[in-house]
Formats: C-alpha cells, sequence, structure tokens
C-alpha cells in the first residue's frame, strides 16, 4: 500500500479520535446540559460496537469448506475458557493467538 | 514526590501498555509497516484497539471514509469519558491540550478515581500519569515492530491476537452487567448485515443498524434500566 494513503489514513484516524476526546470540552464545558440522547449512545454503544468488531475480526472464516472455522473456533473456546477461568487479559490473548497459530500453522496446514 | 506518586499510580497500566503496545507493534511490522509505523501511530492516534482496527484497515484498502466512520464508532466512548472529566480537567491550564488528547480508557480510570495525597499537586499529577501512560504505549509498540523485524519463525496467524483482544473485552463486558441486549444488538446486527452485504462492505450498514436499533430501543420503556448499568471499559 503506497505511503501517502497510509499516512492519510493515520491522519483520518487520528483527528477523528482527537475530535470525540475534546467535543465534550468544547461544547459542554460551560454550564450546559449534555443531551440525553449522547449520554444514552455513550454509554450503550460500547457494548454493541466490541460485538460487532468480533464479527468484523471473524469476517473472513469459511464455514462451509475446509477447515470449517475450526481453527478460529479453538482459538476463541481457548480465549472465552481462560478469560472466564484467570480473568487474566494478557493470558487469554497470549494463549489463545498461541493455539489459533498452532493451528494454522501445524494441524489445519492442508 | 509528584513523580514518585504517579509512577506508582501508573505500574498496572505500564504492563498492559507495553504488553499490547507489543503485540500491535509485531501485527503491524507483519503487515509490513515499520518501527516508525508504529511510532508515529502510538504518538499521533494514541488509541489502543483502534489502532489495532487501523492495521486491518490499512492492509485491507479501506476509504477514507469508512476510516473515520469506524473511528467514530470505536471511539464513541470517549464523549462519555470528556463529559464526566470537564470540572476535573477545568483549571489544568497550558496542560489542558494534552490532557484531553491521552485521555484513554487506561487514563481515564487513574485520572477518574479517588483523591491525590497531600502533598502531591493534582494537576501535574494527572499530565504526569497521562504522559507516562503514552510513554509505556509508544514504547510497547516500538519494541514490538523492532522484534517483529527480527522475527525469523513462521507468524502467520498472529493476527489473531486483535480477535483475542475483542474477545475479552466482550467477555469482560458480559460478566459487568446483566443487560446484554446492546451486546447481543452488536453480533446479531453485524451477523446480519455481514450475510446481506458480504465481507468487504459490511461495516458502515452495521453502525448504522446498531445505532438505529439502539435509538429504537431507547424509546422502549424496559430498556431505560440497561443505562445505568455499569460503565463498559475497553
Amino acid at each position: 500500500m503506497n505511503n501517502l494513503y497510509s499516512g492519510l489514513m493515520v491522519a483520518v484516524i487520528a483527528i477523528v479520535t482527537l475530535l470525540l476526546r475534546a467535543l465534550p470540552f468544547l461544547f459542554f464545558g460551560g454550564k450546559k446540559k449534555t443531551p440525553a440522547f449522547v449520554q444514552y449512545l455513550s454509554k450503550m454503544l460500547p457494548y454493541a460496537i466490541i460485538g460487532m468488531l468480533v464479527v468484523y475480526c471473524l469476517r473472513g472464516v469459511k464455514v462451509w469448506s475446509a477447515p470449517y472455522g475450526l481453527p478460529e473456533l479453538l482459538g476463541t473456546g481457548t480465549v472465552v475458557f481462560l478469560h472466564l477461568w484467570k480473568r487474566n487479559t494478557l493470558l487469554s490473548i497470549a494463549l489463545g493467538t498461541v493455539v489459533y497459530m498452532v493451528s494454522v500453522q501445524f494441524v489445519f496446514s492442508i | 514526590m509528584n513523580i514518585r506518586y504517579a509512577f506508582k499510580r501508573s505500574l498496572p497500566v505500564m504492563a498492559g501498555y507495553l504488553v499490547l503496545g507489543m503485540g500491535f507493534g509485531i501485527l503491524l511490522e507483519a503487515n509490513g509497516y515499520g518501527v516508525w509505523w508504529a511510532f508515529c501511530m502510538s504518538l499521533f492516534i494514541y488509541a489502543g484497539s483502534m489502532q489495532y482496527v487501523a492495521v486491518d484497515l490499512l492492509t485491507g484498502g479501506a476509504s477514507l471514509l469508512a476510516a473515520a466512520l469506524m473511528t467514530l464508532m470505536v471511539n464513541a466512548r470517549h464523549l462519555f469519558y470528556g463529559i464526566s472529566m470537564i470540572d476535573r480537567y477545568k483549571d489544568t491550564g497550558a496542560k489542558k491540550p494534552y490532557l484531553i488528547f491521552a485521555l484513554t480508557d487506561e487514563t481515564y480510570s487513574l485520572v477518574c478515581s479517588g483523591e491525590v495525597p497531600e502533598g502531591v499537586d493534582k494537576n501535574r499529577y494527572f499530565f504526569l500519569v497521562s504522559l507516562l501512560n503514552q510513554s509505556y504505549w509508544i514504547a510497547g509498540s516500538v519494541a514490538g515492530a523492532f522484534i517483529g523485524s527480527l522475527l525469523t519463525f513462521n507468524t502467520s496467524g498472529i493476527e489473531f491476537s486483535m480477535t483475542a483482544l475483542f474477545i475479552v473485552v466482550f467477555v469482560e463486558q458480559w460478566k459487568g452487567t446483566s443487560n446484554h441486549l446492546s451486546s447481543l444488538i452488536g453480533v446479531a446486527a453485524s451477523l446480519v448485515c455481514l450475510s446481506i452485504f458480504g465481507a468487504e462492505r459490511f461495516l458502515i450498514p452495521s453502525m448504522l443498524a446498531i445505532t438505529t436499533a439502539l435509538m429504537v430501543l431507547r424509546k422502549i420503556p424496559c430498556t431505560k434500566q440497561a443505562e445505568k448499568g455499569g460503565d463498559a471499559d475497553e
């Protein structure tokens, strides 16, 4: 991918992120009250968006052809199980990734 | 006194940022973007999960509009952090712009909790914690990209670290509240849009569907209590 496109994209992401962080201070810095729907959305959106991101990450999985999404299932299962059990973010991510890498490289590498 | 206190409070964040930052750096490097990209992204964007998503957007050749919308959705929670920090950051003077820029989930959790002990200047504490946290994040991601360039073993499958990160956050959120409606809407709406629009263009429809569904639900009384269900953290 060319550098100009990449640079522009990084800039866009940086600017939108900064805007989101700064907007409340610019708009509601005085005594004005935050609109109820903004408060509602900023409370509810994170749950839905993380759900969306999980689907986004797994969007390329082909369930109908070999290996039938088994590496993803193994990886996801490992992360969920470990996290419910130990509740250690870094451990869940690290082991889940290792399980996935081993399964795509050695187990289902046909 | 100020620095020692800020450093001590930031230690838990240091562990997390170094490791997650390294994961980001390795992933970025595996996709052909080197140390400088890792440094610039962590310096200018400085938003953990969004940077993981950015790797995907960059390599997938997403449009700038799609990237802007994605950022809007993924980082919308920052509006909420900002709203709750307006009073606390009111008299921070020249440090204010940086404090606002550096208000990540983890920094928010450090600056919004509790009072500082006697003898510690509040504003300096806010500033130092913000600065320390970002340096951990930059150090982690640069180190990751550097390590990634030295790795000689097969890194295929390393991209699952991003999936794993979001699954962990999903589980955390699920356990943190008794109302799972919003989580379910996110998954369901995305799956429906994925099957209709396909893997390459389902994101924007999903975001619209989610926002619409949430706004419609807001009118239904039984979801009112969901608004009170714990804070979502990243």
